[in-house]
């Protein structure tokens, strides 16, 4: 048990929530967070899904590793990863209807998510099965929080709601003047925070600003 | 690591075929419970279009909820043709809009499906289809029996961007339309608009668009513009009894 949680294996799950955040450091997977960032809950299901399909491809991946011939090993991936996507889809149409249907466009969305071919090329095909799928959760859960943080911001700034919960209404912030940024809703909003949260990043952890 | 011409080419195929056959198998298990869901899905937006059956989610088994909801308070459907003449022999809710759709609209079967409330008043069902931005909306449109007044409006989607298209699916958005009424003072038609804040309004015709969603939105106004059209010959010979 102790090889399985050493100091090595913790850093894979931990690392990606700061230092190498998938989105803010490597700068992969940022058009669907760019897309599904409107409101919490669609967020949320996305980064669900994405640390689903992660983690089990990087396991998979990883498992036969040793018979992909190098040649075709991106196609191998690739259809690793949509086989994974069509069965956990084909799943939840069958025994969780309603979950499926808020999934709906995403489908599409996570194979073609960068983060997944990403780790699967750069990690999976050279490492141990349990390391890497300690990786995928780890990928996916620092895509997950950079996700719902830009996802808080606009759908409080531009609907007035969280998790589709009218707060500023019930505060009677509308009462007083206050009107709801629309900016917010459309897509470059997105970047802006990312840039945002990539420059907070920056300023506090100094070893990751490039020596000219 | 390199391998020879023949390995790959086993490789690709085994490889292919393995998982063709994993989702076919998995495909046709599932398919008698993927379309039974589509089917509670269904008669739930029936449900909803006239204000029932929202505690479905509550329920020990959504599916019976469903259909015992539907039984207790759909109690009637009928089958009409362009001219508004009622067909006879189909089953309204077996029919496909899909399909109906892609016929010339004199071809076209249409269904109509009655609601009657614990009060004794009567609502009429119409199904929609139409356009949205990505792909396909329909929905349910329930009208008083004055055959003018909107009772209530369900939406749905397959393809609407999340957070901006897809809000047509919500709750807030389908009020809006409670009230509303297709024909003006004069009895002429002139369906609800859906309109941005800075088009003008009118009180019996106009609800709010989405922000960041007008393509859908408009697609919508769209939507319940035509097919009200082509029951208007139904409307138009019961309002007037």
């Amino acid at each position: 048990m102790s090889q399985l949680f050493s100091s090595k294996n913790v850093k894979l799950l931990t690392n990606p929530l700061n230092e190498n955040n998938p989105i803010t450091v490597q700068v992969l997977g940022i058009c669907s967070a760019l897309a599904v960032t409107v409101k919490l809950k669609p967020a949320f299901v996305m980064s669900l899904s994405v640390i689903v399909v992660l983690t089990f491809s990087n396991l998979i991946i990883s498992l036969i590793r040793k018979g992909i011939p190098n040649r075709i090993r991106i196609i191998v991936q690739l259809v690793i990863i949509a086989s994974l996507v069509i069965l956990v889809d084909q799943v939840l149409k069958a025994f969780v209807y309603d979950v499926s249907k808020q999934l709906s466009v995403y489908v599409g969305l996570i194979i073609t998510n960068c983060i997944i071919m990403g780790r699967l090329e750069a990690f999976a095909m050279t490492n141990k099965p349990w390391d890497s799928f300690l990786d995928g959760i780890g990928k996916g859960l620092g895509y997950a929080r950079i996700s719902i943080v830009v996802a808080f911001f606009r759908e409080f700034l531009g609907s007035g709601t969280i998790w589709g919960y009218p707060v500023l209404e019930k505060l009677g912030a509308y009462q007083i003047g206050y009107v709801n940024n629309g900016l917010m809703i459309l897509p470059p909003m997105a970047l802006i925070l990312l840039g945002t949260i990539i420059w907070i990043q920056r300023s506090r952890t100094r070893s990751l600003i490039e020596k000219k | 690591m390199n391998k020879n011409n023949l390995y790959i080419f086993i490789y690709a195929s085994v490889l292919v075929i393995l998982v063709a056959a994993i989702l076919s198998v998995t495909a046709t298990v599932l398919k008698p419970y993927q379309d039974k869901n589509k089917e509670i899905a269904r008669k739930l937006n029936i449900l909803h279009s006239v204000d029932k059956g929202w505690d479905s989610n509550q329920a020990t088994s959504k599916n019976d909820y469903v259909e015992q909801q539907y039984e207790k308070y759909i109690t009637g459907s009928l089958v009409v043709n362009s001219k508004g003449d009622s067909v006879k022999g189909m089953d309204a809710f077996a029919i496909d809009l899909e399909k109906e759709y892609a016929k010339p609209p004199e071809e076209r079967a249409l269904p109509v499906f009655f609601c009657a409330q614990n009060d004794g008043s009567k609502n009429i069902i119409l199904p929609l289809r139409g356009k949205g931005l990505w792909g396909p909306i329909w929905g349910y449109i329930s009208l008083q029996d004055d055959f003018n007044t909107i009772a209530g409006a369900v939406f749905d989607h397959s393809d609407e961007t999340p957070g901006l298209g897809a809000e047509i699916s919500t709750r807030p958005f389908q009020l809006q339309f409670i009230g509303k009424k297709l024909f003006d003072d004069e009895g002429h038609f002139v369906s609800v608009s859906v309109n941005k804040s800075n088009e003008p309004k009118t009180e019996f015709h106009s609800v709010d668009a989405i922000s960041g969603g007008t393509i859908t939105s408009k697609g919508l106004q769209k939507m319940i513009a035509d097919c009200m059209t082509l029951y208007l010959p139904y409307i138009e010979s019961n309002k007037n009894r």
